[in-house]
């Protein structure tokens, strides 16, 4: 057989059942992506003589004596097909990994398929975007700016990556061929909780290409957590690398390692395992009874009832709830329950490790390879300098890479072996064993004086964490966030963590916040009503105010500055918004129309410990080369600390080099989570430019003679009074006397500044089927000084996106046995193109921020309010509560207001 | 993806293929959904688009459809003006989940032998009273009504070896009036319920097929427009454990809707007898 990829010619013979996606990436068309590896995603999009198909569901010989066309042969960088262009200008991208298939999809189109958009992309999911930028890419809007030389920051520059994206060239954390790699498969428990008496390797062990098979008995007897902070003590130590006792349904059992995938897929078919069931618990009110079955044993100090498989229990109050109550003229309370979802980050989890020099180097997708390879040196007793850990390009994260879940796993194979190998997540395993929201149960009680003046907060969150404990302490502690929105005397605050026998829940985008901001909303909203006050009005009347203290779970000192009154701007512009558009038509008779709110309060940093070092130096090339560990997954970091350094250095983004994610080249960064990207990686660039900036201003005057006041930053020179000296010039100088103008500074995070968003919707609800519509979507955020707007604006933009997944949509189906029955991207439906409307985005105007250049983090807290207003707009829509999430339409249709015979719509 | 456990693919099956058949043996047709999830106990792939079949043959009895007829094709092609139950076959295959690029190998008959409750190749032949073709491996042929062929969630009537030849529709049901609903539960996802209504013209008859929401596929014959409640009796009759229950939808929430949408049909094929 021969094959023709790009026009060049292959002599190469695929395996008789190998798909085209996995063959093209062996031939090194590494742009060809896996999402999902079952049609659903579209990422492997590929044309066969032209048309497009997706590979991964295209038997490979199928392309013999065919043209094959991928991303890398559509156009080459430097000479880009018209609709590459149009992506990297619109930027119709955040992470890049759904890109190449976007592009090869749509690159297609003919006008009547680009006249309707939600049929011709249904075949492509973007989980970052939203949408409304590929909408523009493929319609040749363009958003992307050119930033003058000291004006980077403000102006909407592309991300450093986007030529490398649209060209397939960016590298993913697989798109690499190592000589000699093996492969890992992990055999996952069928049952919910049970003792491994015993495994039998030696059938999986006589198989042809089966190297090792790692069980319970092969890894080091430490315990860990696999939640990634800087301070590894806020998480309980309950994890081992492979455990005796499996917890969830899903767990790791073993590991073999292998040729290759299939030999290592046969290994674990063949790995006979005994197993003692045990009684699970999959709800946490039942794990909290007596008599529940125990999970963990007694002897981590960490947990607080493992008797009752209580993990952490909050309790705070401030000022005495009950005489707030009876001081109420009405109180509400409600039950409001959040479900298991899940990030769908496009790419999926996957570690290839190898030996160089003695030394464990790891490639992975992290959301911190600075955390992920202090974790290893603990696994594995391995000194600092014995370890790399780096990332490429990351293809989305939303938290789900907050996690060391396969790192361990290859770092083991290679420190055994001396091999480099490999573990690929897929996206069955995506499901069942990543780490998804933590579901939660809060209970909302409120009173109110008849004016609407809050007397009473008080909140109970049962929170789910599964079997493990990794984020579900930080995360109950997050939550108090959404009792500390509102100014009240009297406040109450439980929190409980509980272990089940469900998959471990872990950090996703609002971390812990999401689920009490659907509450605490829709209990206000539901008060509003009680009170018959403009939901809009309660919440003016509430807010916590600039001078007022922010009070969740404790009355003490803070490091929270909080100066400028961005919550009530958002609410007031979202207000209008909705009022503005008031008098748009129904879609018909049989249609219910209604419009909701909600808000939120976010902290731009983490509570917990935050570190970052950045470090500037000016090179022989005359470019800047900026180090920071923070790894790129499309929330733009990247972008803004090119822009920040540029601004700085008086010059343009094209002139600074980026180097990043990575622990041998860049200094300790505890990670791209929590907004802290860019409020605390985004300072230390900041400081180590400005420091950088300093030393050549200073150089330059002591060479010319003028005082350094008079000196200027002036691209790729310095102006000295009526003087201008090159870079070169000062450079050349300055080698000669052994001076290199390099720095680095350091960031914590803290202080922290808010940030506030608010969400307003308007909705139709078809009173027969249940169908929720979308007529209307305005979002309001508080993003401080604008770094560059047309990311700000794709981030809320895929933070509803995804809030509104979550809101209608998303949910784990789990069977009576704890086993999840809709593990895969067909019958777990993310949203597509069609299912997302647009979102208006306005900003406020604030400069109360302490981060760098005083702006705020956007790309985390959007998603908070979206669940609740949605859920408040379908209340003004039916007149009905619903209280349970996701809201799709067999749960709506029941309980909508009796049937009426409705002759059309 | 890589269904690693394929030794071996016949790329050229002999004209009346499956002679030698042996367990561990699947049919190729598109490919689409045996690539699409894991197949462990599969060994040898036969592939029949290398049979070449006609895809769509007209006939003066009706359409022939070839079982490896791509979705593609079935979409494109244009009918006999007479054929006013043609507009189904556009919108069955938007009634797809998957996007136009996996049309562009999946095959009629792939999905019919899939046999999930939403396979949309399964309410366009059954609403259009087709017959199934089936060639068994001792080169016996037998004829299915298609409604029969189902008979629950991935479960149909073929023998180990048996293959789906082609589906031929009767041209008296292209020659009927249609109307169909259909409802998922995202925009333009899987079918949660998908309903056809046809009707002889000029006549006033009713045969609603009823899909996606049950488990396998029901069709039940009106001799004139029924009336709110005769309707109504008649999707009740539908055994409770018919109904299908899914992340695509609930079995309450499907005989609802069924019952919605079949009022919907009904009014609809009645306001064009006025017409």
């Amino acid at each position: 057989m021969s094959y023709i990829v790009n026009g060049k010619r292959f002599d190469r013979e695929p395996a008789p059942g190998q798909c085209l996606r996995t063959f093209l990436r062996e031939l090194g068309h590494f742009g060809v992506k896996k999402g999902c590896d079952a049609g659903d995603c579209g990422a492997c999009t590929v044309w066969l003589d032209g048309v497009p198909v997706h590979s991964c569901i295209t038997p490979a010989f199928r392309a013999d004596g065919r043209e094959v066309t991928t991303i890398e042969g559509l156009g080459k960088p430097g000479a880009l097909h018209p609709v590459q262009r149009q992506f990297e200008e619109a930027p119709g991208f955040q992470c890049g990994f759904c890109t190449a298939g976007m592009i090869m999809t749509s690159a297609t189109f003919t006008e009547d398929q680009k006249a309707d958009l939600p049929r011709a992309l249904k075949g492509n999911l973007c989980r970052c975007t939203g949408y409304r930028a590929i909408e523009d890419a493929v319609k040749g809007v363009s958003a992307v700016e050119t930033a003058a030389p000291g004006k980077a920051v403000g102006t909407s520059v592309g991300a450093p990556a986007g030529h490398d994206v649209v060209t397939g060239h960016a590298e993913f954390t697989m798109d690499t061929h190592i000589d000699g790699m093996l492969h890992l498969k992990v055999l996952h428990s069928p049952h919910a909780h049970a003792r491994i008496l015993s495994i039998d390797k030696s059938a999986a062990l006589a198989l042809p290409g089966v190297h090792r098979v790692y069980t319970w008995d092969d890894v080091p007897r430490r315990r860990f957590t696999t939640a990634i902070h800087t301070d590894h003590l806020v998480d309980p130590d309950d994890t081992y690398i492979l455990d005796d006792t499996v917890r969830f349904a899903g767990q790791r059992v073993a590991a073999v390692l292998a040729d290759t995938v299939g030999a290592a897929e046969e290994g674990c078919r063949r790995l006979a395992v005994e197993y003692e069931v045990l009684p699970a618990v999959f709800d946490p009110e039942a794990a909290m009874a007596d008599g529940a079955p125990q999970l963990h044993g007694s002897d981590d100090p960490f947990v607080r009832d493992p008797v009752h498989n209580i993990l952490l229990e909050l309790h705070s109050h401030i000022g005495d709830v009950d005489a707030g109550f009876a001081a109420a003229d009405v109180i509400h309370e409600g039950t409001y329950f959040s479900p298991r979802v899940q990030h769908a980050h496009l790419e999926t989890h996957g570690s290839i490790a190898w030996m160089e020099d003695g030394r464990l180097n790891v490639r992975t997708s992290s959301q911190s390879p600075s955390i992920a390879k202090v974790k290893l040196e603990y696994l594995f007793a391995l000194r600092p300098d014995q370890v790399r850990v780096f990332c490429k390009r990351v293809g989305g994260g939303f938290g789900g890479k907050q996690e060391v879940i396969a790192e361990d796993l290859v770092a083991l194979a290679t420190l055994d072996t001396g091999r480099p190998t490999c573990l690929e997540y897929t996206r069955e395993e995506e499901f069942t064993t990543a780490s998804p929201r933590h579901p939660m149960a809060l209970t909302v009680k409120l009173g109110a004086k008849a004016d609407g003046t809050l007397t009473a907060v008080q909140v109970r969150n049962v929170s789910n964490t599964g079997a493990y404990g990794n984020h579900g302490g930080e995360t109950v502690y997050a939550g108090g966030a959404a009792v500390m929105i509102y100014r009240c005397p009297n406040k109450r605050y439980d929190a409980y963590s509980v272990y089940t026998n469900t998959v471990p829940s872990g950090a996703l985008r609002g971390y812990g916040m999401t689920q009490p901001a659907f509450a605490v909303e829709s209990a206000m909203d539901e008060l509003a009503r009680a009170l018959h006050l403009d939901p809009l009005e309660l919440r003016r009347r509430n807010i916590v105010r600039p001078g007022e203290p922010l009070v969740a779970l404790h009355d003490g000192p803070d490091d929270v500055i909080f100066t400028e009154d961005g919550l009530a701007k958002c609410i007031d512009l979202v207000g209008e918004a909705l009022a503005r558009t008031a008098d748009r038509p129904p879609p018909g008779p049989a249609w219910l129309v209604g419009a909701g709110v909600a808000s939120s309060l976010h902290e731009t940093a983490p509570p917990t410990e935050h570190l970052s070092e950045a470090w500037v130096t000016l090179g022989d090339d005359l470019l800047y080369e900026l180090a920071v560990g923070t790894a790129e997954f499309g929330e733009g970091t990247s972008t803004a600390h090119v822009q920040i350094a540029a601004n700085q250095l008086g010059t343009t983004p094209s002139r600074i080099r980026l180097v990043q994610s990575d622990t041998d080249r860049t200094g300790f960064d505890t990670g791209a989570f929590a907004s802290a990207g860019l409020f605390v990686a985004g300072n230390a660039v900041l400081r180590a430019a400005n420091a950088v900036r300093d030393r050549i201003l200073h150089f330059a005057a002591a060479h010319t003679g003028v005082h350094v006041v008079m000196c200027t930053m002036d691209d790729d020179g310095v102006v000295c009074g009526d003087r201008r000296v090159s870079l070169a010039e000062l450079v050349a100088l300055a080698r000669a006397r052994g001076i290199r103008f390099t720095a680095a500074r350091k960031a914590y995070g803290s202080p922290r500044s808010v940030t506030s968003n608010t969400q307003g919707f308007r909705v139709a609800v078809h009173r027969v089927t249940g169908e929720i519509r979308i007529l209307y979507s305005v979002h309001a955020a508080d993003a401080g000084v604008i770094i560059n707007p047309a990311q700000v604006r794709g981030q809320v933009e895929g933070g509803v996106a995804q809030g509104i997944g979550f809101a209608l949509t998303e949910n784990h189906h789990v069977d009576d046995n704890g086993v999840m029955v809709n593990p895969n991207l067909r019958n777990y439906r993310i949203p597509t193109y069609a299912d997302i409307p647009r979102t208006e985005v306005l900003l406020v105007d604030s400069a109360d921020s302490v981060g760098p250049m005083r702006a705020k983090g956007m790309a985390e807290c959007c998603i908070n309010p979206v669940a609740p207003a949605l859920a408040n707009a379908v209340h003004d829509a039916t007149g009905v509560r619903y209280r349970a999430l996701p809201l799709t339409p067999e749960r709506i249709y029941g309980r909508l207001p009796a049937e009426q015979s409705v002759s059309a719509g | 993806m890589d269904l690693n456990t394929i030794t071996e693919v016949i790329r050229r099956p002999s004209e009346r293929p499956g002679t030698d058949w042996r367990e561990g043996d699947a049919w190729l047709a598109g490919g689409t959904w045996l690539f699409s999830t894991e197949q462990p106990d599969l060994r040898r792939l036969i592939d029949l688009t290398a049979l070449r079949w006609e895809p769509l043959v007209l006939t003066d009895k009706g359409l022939e459809i070839s079982a490896t007829c791509t979705i593609r094709d079935l979409y494109a092609s244009p009918w006999p003006e007479g054929w006013t139950a043609g507009i189904l076959f556009r919108e069955s295959c938007e009634a797809f989940l998957s996007s136009f690029k996996v049309w562009n190998a999946a095959t009629v008959g792939g999905n019919i032998c899939m046999s999930l409750p939403a396979g949309p190749m399964i309410t366009l032949t059954v609403a259009l009273e087709a017959q199934y073709e089936l060639w068994a491996p001792d080169g016996s042929v037998r004829f299915v009504d298609a409604l029969d062929f189902v008979t629950g969630d991935h479960r149909n009537v073929l023998a180990p070896g048996e293959l789906l030849r082609r589906i031929t529709i009767p041209e008296h049901a292209l020659r009927k009036r249609t109307a169909h609903r259909r409802f998922t539960l995202t925009r333009l996802g899987r079918s949660t319920v998908f309903l056809v209504g046809t009707q002889r013209l000029g006549a006033s008859d009713l045969l609603l097929t009823v899909t996606a929401g049950t488990t396998r596929p029901v069709r039940i014959a009106f001799a004139s427009l029924p009336d709110v409640r005769t309707l109504r009796q008649s999707i009740d009759a539908v055994p409770a454990d018919v109904w299908f229950a899914d992340p695509n939808g609930t079995p309450d929430h499907r005989r609802h809707l069924t019952r919605h949408f079949a009022e919907e049909i009904c009014r609809e094929l009645m306001a064009g007898d006025l017409a």
